[in-house]
């Protein structure tokens, strides 16, 4: 095909195309007002209009997360980049592929402080995998195409495209995907068979093994959580995933622990605790999971997999990397595995899960019934019971005790599922994503399980919602504090709640109704069944507002500065005790 | 130091001084991300040079000379090798031996006596005068650090008024190349 002539703004929706993207998030501005004329223009390329710019990214999170496609997201220069930049931040944290479009002013008014004028790139450096500032239109193609394969290869993550607006109007020849080729970025997927040699020997000795998971599973794709799923069964080890990996491996299956971390199950983190050999597949030791760095895992040998070499031994000394895509590095793992025929050691494996099962057994998840009020783990249970047997269920959740409720009592049986914001912690993440997702999935029954604190914080996205008519429903576990924070103050600040009781609340009834969809509020448990089924069955937007115990705190929980065999529960906490003065300084 | 992020010193190692050659595209802003790197992780620039060594390929080198434990060094270069412009990063200090030089500019005003001295320990260290008037000198100086260290620290009672310092540049000694064939 001879190379055509285009202005800049159809290389930009041609580009999308040929990338193969179908949806694009996005707020119009004076800016990139050259490319929404095109995309007026075109029937191929679906925009959705977003409420603010800081949606349109969460939005396109939810979408590239449920899909394992790039997300794209369309902004406009100044104000419409800096709000994007907590999202690009945040898909930089979880490792999301996201491709940016930032309007910016005319090359020959950059620098001089212009109408809606921001740094982009300077702003965005930090945040992003990549960025670009495109200065002629003869580079555009070159940038379009490579910003879509830095976004998705290797470890994922987003880029911002920078287009001032003479780029757009000015016309140069368009070239293909097929003929670009990066010229420095080619990152390693493919294992050095010494270590996969080395990793079979180490896993073979084992007495007492975990498998310690991620998002990096997921990130590698679908085929990635079954090979997980095969070695996991194949070899009988315990597996325990991170807030960022749930789905990777079936969450109703026995030999799951549960969530590790702050907030995970006492048996995940004592095995992690007293394993002698750790098997961390695409996941990063982040302080949210190991606790005290000194007493991490003490007695272990840890191999870790990852496609990005800077996670090795960033945090925690490892003894055996392995830098590969999860994917092809379970492949060869479980090849090698068979090839040598291995015995793992049934008695020490039959004595390790023994002891697992005593750990099991404290049922740290449980909590005091209430048949008064409702319990937030009761909510979560009960929404988790009755959506179990429908598929393509997709749960997004805000930031604080209820993410951390969901991840504990929600069981994900397979990837891209769940999408919470981990790295970051966006509070506001649940609608925008919740959108995304359902804008991918249009059939799906799409949650947003939230708090009351977080919802409010992207809230305007409800306007979306209507518009695009979709039936995401929205699970709002009110207990009118920031509840993490104010458990945070019960823990470190003899319970001194300073400003974090939320007064005047909306009525979230009344403003479910005010965007069209419907809204339910339950206060006693023995309506909470039907309020759920209610909001299932309704086929609109829904906002289920349940009021929950107010002072309830998430348990069980690995205090600041402590160890994984320090967990403290929900029955024996002295406020005030439970973390050092050592602790009180790290969040 | 080797801080973990709760705070205590996981790792109670030597901190050494490395030599970093890193082979980057020649486009805006690699330089700001390779700096923003090092600040926004908190890692030690001791020094740092750029210029574009291969003008067809459009290729800089930079050399920055950085410290830290073993583990931080590590980081430092699994983190440089992440920046998609980045086509090679090479430790000199590890990877066998190198060579190590730096340029200086060090201006000494004075008259009489002390001006003699000056250019006699000129000479010592095979410094060169690239300007003089009636009552300054301007030398320049190539050689190792230390070398330059030590000249700096004899002219200073002699006059010294100003110094300009390229920051070390480092090649691996022997017939290989870190930027590949051409």
């Amino acid at each position: 095909m001879a190379n055509v002539d285009l202005t800049g703004s159809e290389m930009v929706i041609k580009a999308l195309q040929d990338q193969g993207v179908e949806v694009v998030f996005g707020y119009p501005g004076g800016a990139v007002l050259p490319i929404y004329d095109e995309i007026f223009k075109q029937n191929k390329l679906r925009h959705i209009l977003v409420r603010q710019e800081g949606g349109a990214v969460h939005a396109a999170e939810g979408y590239a997360r449920s899909t394992g496609k790039v997300g794209c997201v369309l902004v406009t220069s100044g104000p419409g980049a800096t709000n994007a930049v907590t999202g690009l931040l945040d898909a930089m944290l979880d490792s999301i592929p996201l491709v940016c479009l930032c309007g910016q002013v005319p090359t020959h008014l950059i620098g001089n402080d212009a109408f809606q004028e921001a740094d982009t790139t300077g702003i965005t450096r930090p945040c992003t995998k990549h960025n670009y500032l495109v200065k002629s239109v003869d580079d555009l193609p070159r940038i379009l195409h490579e910003a879509f394969y830095v976004a998705r290869t290797g470890r994922p993550g987003p880029v911002v495209i920078d287009l001032p607006k003479d780029v757009l109007m000015d016309v140069g020849a368009y070239i293909p995907p097929a003929k670009i080729k990066h010229k420095s970025y080619v990152p390693q997927v493919k294992p050095d068979a010494a270590a996969i040699k080395q990793a079979v020997k180490l896993l073979s000795k084992a007495k007492k093994p975990v498998i310690y998971a991620g998002g990096g599973v997921i990130n590698s794709g679908p085929n990635a959580s079954k090979l997980l799923t095969s070695f996991t069964q194949m070899t009988g080890f315990p597996i325990t995933l991170t807030l960022m990996g749930l789905g990777a491996y079936p969450g109703s299956d026995d030999q799951f622990l549960g969530m590790l971390g702050m907030h995970g199950t006492y048996e995940a983190n004592m095995a992690m605790h007293d394993c002698d050999v750790m098997l961390c597949v695409g996941a990063r030791f982040d302080d949210r999971i190991t606790g005290r760095l000194n007493a991490f895992s003490p007695n272990s040998k840890k191999i870790h997999i990852d496609i990005d070499p800077s996670s090795i031994n960033k945090s925690v000394r490892i003894d055996l990397p392995v830098i590969g895509d999860v994917g092809y590095v379970l492949e060869d793992l479980i090849k090698a595995w068979k090839a040598a025929q291995v015995k793992p050691d049934d008695k020490a494996l039959k004595s390790w899960w023994k002891q697992i099962q005593k750990w099991r057994d404290k049922d740290c998840l449980a909590y005091i019934k209430d048949d008064k009020v409702i319990k937030p783990q009761l909510a979560i249970q009960r929404l988790y019971e009755l959506t179990k047997d429908r598929k393509d269920v997709f749960v997004t959740t805000e930031v604080g005790q209820h993410q951390m409720w969901a991840a504990q009592h929600f069981k994900f049986e397979s990837p891209n599922h769940w999408m919470t914001s981990g790295g970051l912690g966006t509070m506001g993440y649940g609608l925008p994503a919740a959108m995304g997702v359902q804008i991918a999935h249009p059939d799906a029954l799409v949650i947003d399980i939230a708090g009351e604190s977080s919802i409010l914080m992207n809230i305007q996205e409800l306007g979306t919602i209507a518009q695009y008519r979709l039936p995401v429903k929205v699970f709002v576990l009110n207990n009118q504090y920031m509840g993490m924070v104010r458990q945070w103050q019960e823990l470190l600040h003899g319970s001194r709640y300073s400003e974090s009781y939320l007064e005047a609340l909306p009525d979230f009834v009344k403003l479910a109704e005010s965007f069209g969809g419907v809204g339910i509020r339950v206060t006693d448990p023995k309506d909470l069944d039907d309020a759920i089924r209610q909001m299932l069955e309704t086929d609109n937007h829904v906002i289920c507002e349940v009021a929950v115990a107010p002072e309830e705190n998430c348990f069980p929980m690995i205090p600041s500065g402590c160890a994984h065999n320090e967990m403290i529960f929900g029955a024996d906490v002295k406020t005030d005790e439970a973390i050092s003065e050592d602790g009180m300084v790290l969040v | 130091m080797s801080t973990g992020i709760y705070g205590a010193n996981i790792h109670s190692e030597e901190i050494r001084t490395h030599t970093i050659a890193v082979l980057v595209d020649n486009e805006p802003g690699v330089l700001a991300r390779v700096i923003g790197l090092f600040s926004g992780r908190g890692y030690n620039i001791e020094s740092l040079t750029v210029a574009e060594t291969r003008h067809r390929q459009g290729l800089s080198r930079i050399t920055i000379v950085t410290s830290g434990t073993a583990m931080i060094i590590e980081q430092i270069k699994a983190q440089l090798n992440r920046l998609v412009p980045v086509h090679s990063v090479s430790d000199l200090t590890i990877e066998g031996p190198s060579v190590e030089r730096e340029l200086a500019l060090v201006k000494v005003a004075g008259t009489g006596e002390k001006r003699v001295e000056a250019l006699r320990i000129a000479d010592i260290f095979r410094a060169r005068v690239v300007d003089s008037t009636n009552e300054s000198f301007v030398f320049e100086i190539v050689g190792k650090t230390e070398k330059l260290e030590a000249f700096v620290d004899l002219m200073r009672p002699l006059g010294l008024i100003d110094i300009s310092r390229t920051g070390v540049v480092a090649i691996a000694r022997g017939p290989e190349s870190m930027e590949g064939q051409d």
